[in-house]
């Protein structure tokens, strides 16, 4: 579905991503792991079209999209969340779904449009009442806008940029499970990235570790986290991180 | 989305009918003038305001406004061409001058100050063209277009003001109506998303450069129609008058004080400027021209800090709650 080959950016002599490489297929979700600052949000950004890549092909269902307008990419079936969500304030919940699912959505028809948010928000579990506002919404609330907006443009691959910091243990399960009933009921595959360990190894069907830009490993979850560079990776960052590789081997 | 109800339905029908009735009750010449000259600068204050509620902050509509008055005017007195073919000239004329400042300045986000900046240089330019073809345009001094010995609907020239009344308030309303077709339309939750966050916008599927463009053209065609009615009615424009930077700050002005958020807002601010000027034209004479504008200036800093929902849109604001309360 998705093949990625090549992909560089670079911010004036600062290389964020370096010939990373990697295929998604059809269905499956795939974890994407790495430290602080390690160029996961960036290989998002470069997929959806928000920035574009400095080299690099990126093949989605067969047809090159790498440098084409967000637009463009998104109405070619992808949805992407912002790690820090970024809701629309000036329109309620519901619009700002609304939005999503008509413009993600190669502007079909408003009623398809109410009715893909109406789904959408039911999905992750917010009120689809048409007029309840953003400023309503908690951290955890925000996530699930976000994840809706995304569903809403009815994305064939989902880049879920879910940094679980800020949400207590069940709420991180919780939005574990949510993705994986956004594949297993829609049928959406999805790119999940994360810097911790421990809740993605349970959900992901295969693993994807990048370290300063470069990918270091990719496999099964549980060969990911007994692969000595990327524990060596982990250790090197921070003690919760290793405390995650140490729960997912077990 | 409150559908009308049969209340607020009659309360159209009267209000319109009242309008409809007005100078046939009442026809004072000078009364009416002012009327008239209330509803041809709401409607300017109106499509500036389309786009100016999504932080799209125009001070180029001066330039729009006179691409419609003078190249109408031009076109009848140098070709002897009818306003009816001059005017959807003059309108081409602004939409293709309006895609070719926004264009790079969108494709190339260029927003908040920095587009008011280069839109400001778009009224200046257009006022100095105007200006300089002093053959052509008459120069500062201004321009008649070239009057017909009576009543003509070819060249649409009217001595009667009860029918630019009716033309200037069908005109005002079909303003309204465009408003709200706007304010009603999926391009408006595109558009409040792009004044926020113009790539989460795009990351919803919005193409930002598009919906910028297509409301920025639908106000500059709808300026430069203010601007060539202006000029059919006066049957006499200067550069001053129908162009240029200050015409674009009393736009911002008037639909600033009355409120963008609002259909009625700018039609507000027309009442409230054009009373204001009338007011000082008459008080003080010729010592006080000028100061409309230094009152608008002030007044328009005071406003955007403590008010920045306008006149009527605070007052609605306040009624609601209110009524919620009581
Ligand atoms: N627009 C930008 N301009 C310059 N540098 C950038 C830009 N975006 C990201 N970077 C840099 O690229 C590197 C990778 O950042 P990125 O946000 O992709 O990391 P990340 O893996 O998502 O980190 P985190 O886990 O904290 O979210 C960082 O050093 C960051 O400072
Ligand atoms: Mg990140």
């Amino acid at each position: 579905m998705l093949a990625v080959e090549g992909l560089v950016k670079r911010f004036g002599g600062f290389t964020a991503v370096n010939k990373v490489s990697f295929d998604v297929a059809k269905g499956e979700i795939l974890g994407l792991i790495g430290p602080n600052g390690s160029g996961k949000s960036t290989i998002f950004n470069l997929l959806s079209g928000t920035l574009p890549p400095s080299a690099g092909s990126i093949r989605f269902d067969g047809r090159e999209i790498a440098g084409l307008a967000p637009h463009r990419i998104i109405n070619a079936g992808v949805g992407r969340t912002f790690q820090i969500p970024r809701p629309f304030r000036r329109l309620s919940i519901f619009e700002n779904v609304a939005l999503a699912g008509y413009f993600g959505q190669d502007r079909h028809s408003r009623t398809k449009a109410y009715d893909s948010a109406e789904r959408a928000l039911a999905m992750v579990g917010l009120p689809t009442d048409r007029h309840a506002t953003v400023d309503g919404l908690g951290a955890a609330g925000l996530k699930k806008l976000e994840l809706a907006k995304a569903i809403a443009t009815g994305p064939k691959l989902l880049l879920a940029d879910e940094s679980l910091g800020g949400l207590d243990e069940s709420e991180m399960d919780q939005a574990a499970a949510m993705l994986r009933k956004i594949r297993d009921e829609l049928g959406i595959t999805i790119i999940w990235v994360e810097h911790i360990m421990g809740v993605l190894m349970k959900v992901v069907d295969r693993v994807m570790v990048i370290d300063h830009g470069e990918k270091i490993a990719e496999g099964l979850p549980h060969e990911v986290s007994s692969d000595p560079r990327v524990i060596e990776v982990y250790l090197g960052t921070d003690a919760e991180a290793t405390q995650a590789v140490a729960q997912a081997r077990r | 989305m409150e559908g009308p109800t049969t209340r607020s339905m009659a309360g159209w029908a009267v209000g319109a009918l009242v309008l409809i009735a007005l100078p046939f009750v009442w026809s004072d010449p000078y009364p009416l003038h002012i009327m008239i000259q209330i509803l041809i600068w709401s409607f300017a204050y109106t499509s500036w305001s389309i786009m100016g509620r999504f932080g799209l902050v125009s001070l180029g509509h001066g330039g729009f406004m006179g691409v419609g008055a003078y190249v109408t005017a031009l076109l009848w007195n140098h070709l002897g061409i009818t306003p009816w073919i001059g005017i959807p000239v003059s309108l081409v004329c602004a939409g293709v001058l309006a895609l070719v400042v926004a264009y790079p300045c969108f494709r190339f986000r260029i927003t908040g100050h920095y587009f008011a900046l280069v839109t400001l240089a778009l009224s200046g330019i257009v006022l100095q063209v105007i200006t300089a073809s002093r053959d052509l345009t008459g120069g500062s001094l201004g321009f008649s277009p070239k009057m017909m010995p009576a009543d003509s609907i070819f060249a649409l020239q009217f001595r009667d003001k009860t029918t630019w009344y009716l033309i200037a308030l069908a005109m005002w309303a079909v303003g309204l109506l465009i408003w709200r077709k706007v304010d009603r339309s999926m391009d408006r939750y595109a558009l409040e998303a792009v004044s926020e966050d113009e790539d989460a916008a795009a990351a919803v599927g919005v193409n930002v450069t598009v919906e910028k463009l297509k409301i920025t053209v639908i106000s500059a065609l709808m300026t430069a129609f203010a601007g060539a009615l202006y000029c059919q009615y006066q049957l006499f424009i200067t550069p001053d008058t129908v162009s240029g930077i200050s015409v674009s700050l009393q736009m911002v002005f008037a639909a600033v004080v009355g409120g963008v958020y609002v259909a009625l807002g700018p039609t507000v601010g027309a009442v409230i400027t054009i009373l204001l000027a009338e007011t000082l034209r008459i008080g003080f004479g010729t010592k006080a021209v000028g100061w409309d504008n230094l009152i608008y200036g002030v007044l328009l800093v005071l406003f955007i800090v403590f008010l920045p929902k306008g006149i009527l849109g605070s007052t609605l604001d306040w009624l609601r709650l209110r009524r919620r309360r009581g």
